[in-house]
């Protein structure tokens, strides 16, 4: 005999879409700003803060000589070359949009995007 | 119940060979962490077929076991993170009996990846992170779903022991 769905799957289901939806709308919102700087922090400590306006490839290298590169442009900033075992910050694509950011776990290098106006991402989830 | 111990070994072999699968699939979202959980096929069958103690014996093992297989010390913490948090809201909603395997199963993808994003926030600090939930969310629903409706048909045949199996 194959189980049957039971009523609680469903409100289940629909309350998690609903929750990823209201999540997916409030971010729409909190990240449509044009960001202005790009602050990088490694392990949770700021290590640089670079103008979004400008053009720069930047160099970062780890304790234990783990590297990324970071590179800005048009307003954007993206990571070109990391020697982390997943890449999912290369493949990622570029940021520039208040609030936005990109994560290097594997390095515990974390690129987030500002805005200049208030010194600060819009969201901080403390 | 003599042939449980190599029953469970069979289970354990079928949970790695699933992340080995999945490790060789280039399953990639464009977010971090997104992960077909095919290996959560066997925590639901073990669960299912013998127990909670059964299931978090196999589930530690297979965590452990393919994490230095096929990956390193970071990737055992990051996914001990979402197996913990998927593993205790499962065993909650079977306990209920409120829910199908399928339900349990997508409580289960989706705290997953709660999980997983509470352990990058905490490694990385970075709020920005949050910016990832929502898919994250829908992608256990929907990786849980499937793992739960293929758990459904295997479970037909493989849920109870058999009598010759006694």
């Amino acid at each position: 005999m194959r189980e049957k769905w039971k009523r609680n799957d469903i409100w289940l289901f629909l309350a998690i879409v609903l929750a990823a939806l209201f999540l997916f709308l409030w971010q729409r919102a909190a990240f449509s700003v044009k960001g202005a700087v790009a602050v990088v922090s490694r392990d949770g400590e700021t290590i640089g803060s670079y103008p979004l306006d400008g053009e720069e490839r930047i160099v970062f290298t780890g304790s234990g000589g783990e590297r990324n590169v970071l590179t800005i442009r048009d307003g954007e900033a993206y990571m070109e070359e990391a020697d982390c075992p997943d890449r999912l910050c290369v493949k990622q694509g570029p940021v520039g949009k208040n609030g936005e950011s990109i994560i290097c776990l594997p390095h515990k290098l974390a690129v987030q995007i500002i805005s200049e106006q208030t010194g600060e991402a819009d969201i901080l989830v403390k | 119940m003599k042939n449980k111990t190599a029953y469970m070994g069979l289970f354990l072999s079928f949970a790695l060979i699933l992340s080995y699968v999945e490790s060789l699939i280039p399953f990639y979202f464009g977010v971090p962490g997104v992960k077909l959980g095919l290996a959560n096929l066997a925590v639901l069958l073990v669960l299912y077929r013998y127990g909670w103690k059964e299931a978090l014996a196999l589930n530690l093992a297979r965590v452990f076991l393919s994490g230095f297989l096929f990956g390193n010390l970071f990737m055992v913490i990051y996914s001990l993170a979402g197996a913990a948090g998927s593993f205790l809201v499962m065993c909650f909603l079977k306990k209920t009996r409120g829910f199908s395997i399928m339900g349990v199963s997508m409580a289960g993808g989706v705290c997953h990846n709660i999980g997983q994003v509470l352990v990058a926030y905490f490694v990385t600090k970075t709020a920005g992170i949050v910016f990832y939930l929502p898919v994250l969310l829908a992608a256990g629903l929907l990786t849980g779903l499937l793992i739960g409706l293929l758990a459904r048909e295997v479970i037909k045949y493989i849920g109870k022991e058999s009598v010759e199996e006694l």
